[in-house]
């Protein structure tokens, strides 16, 4: 179980994140989204710590996920960014066994890693190339594979089909739900593709001035007015 | 009234201590955490920051040793002191010019080029990435850096050295008259050992700059392409600068 109480984060006098309540139980795919700006990777980042919140708390199992516990929290987690975040003096391969290769020889590392690309539906021969090399959709891919390699038990999913064409978006969202549900991560995606939530999510949750303004299951979305405004708004701008 | 001018002189000073403790903090942080040892990284950075350095310190070297004997071969011919060429050039080189202009060229070329890496990691989310997969950005990206500059320089001002004494004979015995033996033993008859030692204590301090500039703008550049622009320009504006300041204290410490 990851929790949120009250979660506050502000940049100079714009507050970001106005008190956030949000609990996401094992196994479970939450969706969060919202329009562009209202803070959905700050969420996620302040989760991580990576953008401290100045207030409220993170939980883990019940406890305050702090700095003590952060650590041992990160061992069993793993993120897709949205650009794929690949280290570029890498290769693909050794991007997706980065964590494996601290603590296992070189050749077991690639042979996970390879079969985390297979899982991705990458072949073998792309293990060598470096990230420069990638295409957008194989970029993700990769990130996708990195974010799996150690099967982790929470797995954070920030914006994983923008820049993608719709064939590739929904082989992604397809991707991340069938892991999902074979791996029974718990998991939070970040998205403002309607397309995804309804592929990737059990819950959705809107993000709206700094605060969760609606969550609710994802087949009941469509009678729900704050999702039906927004989504009405998500496709005057896809329009 | 006296409030306002001192609040307004104070802000600026504690911004400043502040801005300077952060730098050390950091600067300890990315020299100590050595567990487990980086060394593949290390070596890489060796390489990177000191193996390919080693073009543009020699030739500039090289050039400034050539100068230098033109230089003091002129304005010795004034008081008849012509003779002293070779060891001016030596001292000249080994204590100051060597390690200084050494440390700018690397400056030039490292500061930026360690900036503009970590900044792109940065803005690209690798950095973060390295965090959620358990890795200290700091031991990952700024320890092997921060050693290889401070192992890396003395190395580059002890070849820079000799290649600068090398200039000097080159112009001394082609065009100022001296015989290769005397040059040579002229170089070395007024040559102390803590003139050559000074230099690379130099440079390491040299090399501490260079890396910690690039890292230190790095990993605080801000987004987007002007960000690291921005970042690049900063890291090689403060290595120079740092550099040219440690050298001022350095030279005060040694030789006073």
């Amino acid at each position: 179980m990851i929790e949120t109480r009250d979660l506050t984060r502000s940049f100079g006098a714009k507050r970001v994140l106005a008190g956030v309540d949000l609990a996401v139980a094992p196994g479970e795919s939450l969706c969060v989204i919202g329009q562009s700006g209202t803070g959905k990777s700050v969420l996620l980042k302040s989760i991580l710590g990576l953008v401290p919140p100045d207030g409220g708390q993170v939980l883990w199992q019940g406890q305050p996920l702090d700095a003590a516990r952060l650590p041992q929290f990160l061992t069993r987690f793993g993120m897709l960014f949205q650009g794929g975040a690949l280290f570029d003096s890498l290769n693909v391969w050794q991007n997706v066994a980065f964590r494996l290769r601290q603590r296992m020889p070189d050749r077991e590392a690639r042979a996970i890693a390879l079969d985390k690309l297979a899982r991705v539906g990458l072949p073998p021969e792309t293990a060598d190339l470096m990230p420069a090399e990638l295409s957008g959709g194989m970029a993700k891919r990769v990130g996708l594979a990195r974010a799996i390699a150690d099967d982790p038990a929470v797995i954070f999913f920030d914006e994983p089909t923008t820049g993608l064409d719709p064939i590739r978006a929904r082989a992604i969202d397809a991707l991340i739900r069938s892991i999902v549900t074979e791996t029974g991560a718990t998991a939070i995606t970040i998205t403002h593709d309607m397309r995804s939530v309804a592929l990737i999510g059990d819950r959705v949750a809107l993000l709206q001035n700094g605060r969760i303004a609606h969550i609710g299951p994802v087949a009941e979305m469509d009678s729900e007015p704050a999702l039906a405004a927004f989504m009405g708004r998500a496709t005057l701008v896809h329009r | 009234m006296v409030l306002t001018v001192l609040r307004s002189l104070g802000r600026p000073a504690l911004a400043m201590l502040r801005g300077i403790g952060a730098v050390a903090l950091f600067a300890a942080r990315g020299l100590t955490r050595l567990r487990p040892f980086p060394g593949r990284a290390l070596a890489q950075q060796i390489i990177q920051i000191g193996w390919l350095s080693l073009p543009v310190v020699g030739l500039t070297a090289l050039f400034t040793g050539a100068a230098l004997a033109l230089q003091i071969h002129s304005g010795g011919a004034r008081f008849q002191a012509s003779d002293v060429v070779p060891a001016i050039v030596a001292i000249g080189m080994v204590r100051e010019l060597g390690p200084v202009l050494g440390g700018l060229m690397v400056a030039a070329r490292v500061a930026s080029s360690i900036a503009a890496e970590i900044g792109t990691m940065r803005v690209t989310e690798q950095i973060d990435a390295l965090v959620t997969l358990s890795t200290d950005p700091l031991r990952w990206l700024v320890t092997p850096r921060l050693w290889a500059a401070i192992l890396s320089l003395p190395i580059l001002v002890a070849v820079g050295d000799i290649i600068g004494i090398m200039g000097g004979w080159l112009v001394g015995t082609t065009s100022l008259g001296f015989t290769s033996a005397r040059y040579i033993a002229d170089s070395w008859a007024y040559l102390e050992g803590w003139d050559v030692l000074s230099g690379l204590i130099k440079g390491a301090v040299f090399g501490l700059v260079v890396a910690l500039s690039g890292c230190w703008f790095g990993m605080r550049c801000a987004r987007g392409a002007a960000g690291v622009g921005r970042a690049t320009t900063s890291a090689v504006v403060a290595a120079a600068v740092g550099i040219l300041a440690a050298n001022f204290v350095l030279t005060g410490l040694f030789f006073r």
